[in-house]
């Protein structure tokens, strides 16, 4: 089992929803997080350019059995990248994958791979 | 003690001197009382445009939450242009083009009235501001049946072009002196406040906008959640109070028949929402904030075209039906499966109708009268319904068609859809630039 935290743009939020919903990949966890990578944003304020220090990103935390590791990685990677084809930009975010050591369903207490 | 006495004395001397200056008349035939009364009501009228944008801008996902409010507030700045340079010209003027419009080339841009003061003793610069403002929450109302899915630019475009070929025709007709339907029947189609020039075109071009325009991404099977109900249910208070502006300030004085219009629209807006509350609380066992402020709306929009001509009882049950009619209208609505995203028809446009409609039912006693006496022969309720009744039909088929029009040539010209890259960014990032929120969660 693996955990798969992917930190993505968030205009791309839900075109990674639909794309994984589409390879059948359905329970995600999301949230909103901001921090530092390579990628300088602009917003407008009443005309003013404004380079926010903390850039807005969404979080994507999904468990998985590793048969479907590759096809959810793939897919995120295929829905985050911003730029017109296949090519990505700065800013697309990153995916970190971690073994996940357990994995409970809380309301009937089974445990690993086909709880998640 | 005594330097105190001695100055509260002056204070009362300053403030006598004060009120005997405001009360003397200044000679120009003004009714100041009227005169406060419509500048009060003008303003009230225009904080439901914001009330508006507060309300749709709960309802729709955080992506979009600009985007909804500057639907309502870019009516804000176009509308009201374009009334100063032609609109009212066009709503106000004497007929031209068999009664198209009206135009009157000294009302353009206003230079005309710069001292013209009312048969009611007031000026006609509040006159036109006042009426001003209704063109300005006309279109913003559409904006919610196509919301979280429209170019911005052409959305932009398309508001200009329907308030000067739709609202303003219909605005002619129904308001102005020489209009068709002022004039047709024994004493007019009524419409006190706009029940068909504002919530019927606005319903029934929503309606028709919605299913040109297509369904939102993911409709109906993604739930779409709202945002922020709180700003929500502010926003149904705006309007609330706002609408006293609006039905109250349409008598264009300051006397009897406005204290007619503010009951009966307290009465109505309380009972759309009291009865709302019942209806979903024994159908779905909870009784929503969210119905509540809907029930407001229904009843308020019942009331608009009524509130001059009916009582309290009146003004009672004609919302109730209303309220009662919308609730299932919306129940049916995502079977018909079009995305009428905010109710813009669900509320306006079928209120509307219910309002115009079965107001006649309600009409009182020495109305009907008058209306005897203008028609020099018996004039029954039902002659009255038919009237209505075509006031009504009139506004559907013109404001449906003349959008139909408009908006296939907007959608030519600029593509009045959103790209999907657009839609699913939200519109606030994609033609705003900006977010309405910080870290909140997203939805």
């Amino acid at each position: 089992m693996k955990l798969i935290i992917a930190v993505i743009r968030e205009a791309q939020l839900d075109e990674v929803r639909e794309a994984l919903i589409a390879a059948e990949i359905s329970r995600i966890t999301v949230s909103k997080v901001s921090g530092h990578g390579q990628q300088q944003q602009e917003e407008f304020y009443r005309g003013q350019k404004i380079i926010p220090n903390l850039i807005p990103k969404i979080k994507v935390e999904i468990a998985v059995n590793d048969e479907f590791l590759d096809i959810t990685i793939n897919t995120i990677i295929k829905a985050s990248r911003t730029k017109e084809g296949t090519e990505g930009e700065i800013g697309d975010g990153k995916i970190f994958v971690l073994p996940l050591e357990e994995c409970i369903r809380i309301r009937t207490g089974e445990k690993g791979g086909s709880a998640i | 003690m005594k330097s105190y006495a001695r100055r509260v004395v002056f204070m009362l001397i300053i403030l006598l001197s004060v009120f005997t200056i405001a009360d003397a008349s200044d000679g120009n035939g003004i009714d100041s009382g009227a005169t406060a009364w419509m500048l009060t009501s003008t303003a009230l009228v225009l904080l439901m445009t914001p009330g508006l944008a507060m309300f749709y801008g709960g309802l729709v996902r955080s992506k979009n939450v600009l985007g909804a409010i500057m639907h309502s507030f870019a009516a804000m700045g176009i509308m009201s242009v374009l009334w100063v340079a032609v609109s009212y010209s066009m709503a106000f003027g004497p007929n031209v083009l068999g009664g198209w419009f009206g135009w009157n080339p000294d009302f353009v841009f206003l230079k005309g009235i710069d001292e013209s003061i009312m048969e009611g003793g007031v000026p006609e610069y509040v006159f036109s501001m006042f009426q001003g403002k209704f063109a300005i929450i006309t279109p913003a109302l559409i904006a919610g049946a196509f919301a979280e899915r429209v170019s911005f630019k052409a959305y932009v475009v398309f508001i200009a072009l329907w308030g000067i070929l739709v609202y303003n025709p219909l605005c002619h007709w129904v308001w102005a002196e020489d209009g068709f339907l002022f004039n047709m029947g024994a004493a007019g189609a009524f419409d006190f406040a706009g029940g068909t020039v504002v919530h019927i075109s606005a319903g029934i071009s929503g309606l028709v906008a919605a299913i040109y325009i297509g369904v939102r991404r993911g409709f109906p099977f993604t739930a779409v959640r709202p945002n922020n109900l709180v700003i929500t249910m502010l926003g149904a208070g705006l309007l609330w109070v706002g609408w006293f502006g609006f039905n109250a300030g349409s008598s264009i004085s300051s006397g009897l028949s406005t204290a007619q219009a503010l009951t009966a629209t307290q009465a109505a807006a309380a009972s759309g929402a009291f009865i709302w509350m019942i209806i979903e609380g024994l159908h779905r066992g909870k009784a929503t904030a969210l119905g509540f402020a809907s029930g407001i709306l229904a009843g308020l929009v019942a009331i608009t075209p009524a509130a001059g001509v009916v009582q309290p009882s009146g003004a009672l049950v004609l919302s109730a039906i209303a309220s009662f009619i919308c609730y299932i209208a919306i129940m049916y609505k995502n079977k018909l499966g079009y995305d009428d995203s905010l109710d813009a028809f669900g509320i306006h446009g079928v209120g509307g109708i219910v309002g115009a409609l079965v107001l006649t039912f309600f009409i009182r006693p020495s109305w009907m009268a008058d209306a005897t006496e203008a028609a020099g022969r018996t004039w029954t309720v039902w002659q009255q319904l038919g009237v209505q009744a075509a006031a009504v039909g009139i506004a559907i088929a013109y404001a449906g068609v003349l959008t139909l029009i408009l908006i296939f040539i907007v959608d030519k010209l600029f593509k009045i859809r959103s790209t999907d890259k657009a839609e699913m960014a939200g519109l606030d990032q994609s033609y705003h630039g900006e977010r309405g929120y910080g870290l909140i969660n997203p939805n």
